[in-house]
C-alpha cells in the first residue's frame, strides 16, 4: 500500500495487509501522535489496511503553533 | 472497534477515556469537553464577544468551530508573521474557513500584518534587534491579541491551547522550576487590570490528536506543515515525551495538568489573588498605554529599537 506521510513530505510502500496499529509500531509512529487516514476515512488502530489502500498518516503534534508562546520565556507572560 | 455509544463502527479510539466514538458521537464528545470547560472556568457566557486567536492551525479553526456551533459570539484574529509560504499558506486556510463556515454565522475575521507596523517580517525584525525568532513572534502576538480585544471591545480573548501544549508547558516549568509562571498557567485569566482582556483557553480538556480528529471529520481544512522555526523546539520534545508517556500509560497527561490545576484551586483564590498581584506591579505602559512591569512596554521597545537599528 502506498503510504504518505509528512514532516518531510514523502510516500512509502509498505507490505498489506496489516492492522494501523502494526502499521504505526512498524514505521516506529507513536500512537498519540498521528492520525491514520484511509482515502478520506479516519480509521481506528485494529482497522485492516491491503495493498490497494491510500493512506497517510498525519502527525498531529506542532511545535509552537503561532498561538502558543514559547514555552520558557514568559515574562510579560499575557 | 465500535462506537461505544451507539455500536456503530467507531472512527476513532480514545484510549484515556476507555472510549471509541463514531463521527457524531465525537461531536457530541468534542463539544460537550468545551461547554464544560467553559462552564467550570467561567470562561464567557452567550452574549459575551469572544475574539478567537486563529493560526490557520487544526486547534485554533477548530476552536472557532465548536464556539460557532454552541451558539457564541465569536469572531477571530490572525496575525500574519511574514514567514514566507508558510505565512502565505497559513493565511489562506484561516481566509477559507472565514469566508464560508464562519461567515454564515455572522462572524468575521480581523487581520494584522506584522509588516506593516514593524517594517518587516517577524524572522528579519528579530535579526534586526538580535533576539530569537519566537521570543520576538511571541511578545508582537500578545500585544496585537491584546490591542485588537480592547479597542475593538471584545469581553474576552480565546486561545486554541489544548491539553498537550499545556502539558507541555507545564513540563517544561517544572523541569526547570520555574514556579513563578505556574500561577498563570491556568485556563482562565481574569481582565486583571485596565488595558489586559480576559483570556481563556477552552480546549484544555482536548487532546491535540483528538483536535486534529475534529479537524479531519468536519473538512476543516488547516495548515498541517509546522511553522519552519519550530524545528527543534523544546515544546516539541517534552511533546514527544509526554505523548510516549501516554501511548504506554493512556490519561498521563491528563492526570498531569488537570491535576495540577485541582491543587492550585486548592492552594488559593487564583482570580482574586491574580488580580491583586497584576495590580501591584502593572502600570500602563508610557508609548502605548498597554499593562507593562516596566516603563515602556516590550513591545515598544522592540519597534523602537527596530526602527533605529534601520536607521543606523
Ligand atoms: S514557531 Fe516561533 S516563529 Fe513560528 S509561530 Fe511559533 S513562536 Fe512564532
Ligand atoms: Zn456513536
Ligand atoms: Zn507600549
Amino acid at each position: 500500500m502506498q503510504v504518505q506521510l509528512s514532516h518531510p513530505t514523502r510516500t512509502v510502500e509498505v507490505k498489506g495487509p496489516k492492522k494501523v496499529k502494526e502499521l504505526l509500531r512498524e514505521l516506529n509512529l507513536v500512537v498519540e501522535a498521528h492520525l491514520v487516514i484511509k482515502g478520506d476515512d479516519l480509521v481506528t488502530e485494529d482497522e485492516m489496511l491491503h495493498d490497494k489502500d491510500q493512506i497517510e498518516i498525519r502527525p498531529v503534534i506542532s511545535g509552537g503553533s503561532p498561538l502558543t508562546p514559547h514555552p520558557l520565556r514568559l515574562t510579560d507572560s499575557r | 472497534m465500535n462506537c461505544t455509544k451507539c455500536k456503530i463502527k467507531a472512527v476513532i479510539g480514545l484510549p484515556r477515556h476507555n472510549a471509541a466514538f463514531c463521527k457524531s458521537c465525537f461531536n457530541g464528545f468534542v463539544h460537550d469537553q468545551v461547554a464544560r470547560a467553559v462552564k467550570s472556568e467561567k470562561m464567557f457566557g452567550k452574549d459575551d464577544r469572544i475574539l478567537v486567536a486563529v493560526s490557520g492551525g487544526k486547534d485554533s479553526l477548530a476552536l472557532w468551530d465548536i464556539l460557532l456551533k454552541l451558539g457564541y459570539k465569536a469572531d477571530a484574529l490572525y496575525v500574519n508573521l511574514g514567514i514566507g509560504a508558510y505565512s502565505e499558506q497559513s493565511l489562506a486556510k484561516v481566509t477559507k474557513f472565514a469566508e464560508a463556515p464562519a461567515a454564515s454565522h455572522g462572524a468575521t475575521l480581523h487581520l494584522h500584518k506584522v509588516e506593516q507596523e514593524a517594517g518587516a517580517g517577524i524572522k528579519e525584525l528579530a535579526q534586526l534587534i538580535h533576539r530569537p525568532t519566537c521570543s520576538t513572534c511571541g511578545t508582537i502576538k500578545r500585544y496585537q491579541f491584546n490591542r485588537v480585544a480592547i479597542e475593538e471591545r471584545y469581553d474576552v480573548m480565546a486561545t486554541g491551547h489544548n491539553l498537550d501544549d499545556e502539558a507541555a508547558r507545564l513540563l517544561g516549568n517544572v523541569l526547570h522550576w520555574q514556579e513563578e509562571y505556574l500561577d498563570k498557567q491556568g485556563p482562565s485569566l481574569p481582565a486583571s487590570v485596565e488595558g489586559f482582556a480576559k483570556k481563556v483557553k477552552p480546549l484544555y480538556r482536548l487532546s491535540e490528536r483528538e483536535l486534529a480528529a475534529y479537524a479531519v471529520l468536519n473538512r476543516i481544512d488547516y495548515i498541517v506543515e509546522e511553522c519552519p522555526m519550530a524545528k527543534g523546539s523544546k515544546m516539541l520534545q517534552y511533546k514527544e515525551v509526554l505523548n510516549r508517556l501516554e501511548t504506554e500509560s493512556p490519561g498521563t497527561k491528563q492526570t498531569f495538568y488537570w491535576g495540577f490545576l485541582e491543587k492550585q484551586s486548592k492552594k488559593q483564590p487564583t482570580a482574586t489573588t491574580m488580580i491583586e498581584k497584576d495590580r501591584a506591579v502593572l502600570h500602563p505602559c508610557t508609548s502605548c498605554h498597554q499593562p507593562t512591569t516596566a516603563e515602556v512596554c516590550s513591545y515598544c521597545k522592540m519597534m523602537a529599537r527596530a526602527k533605529t537599528a534601520v536607521s543606523s
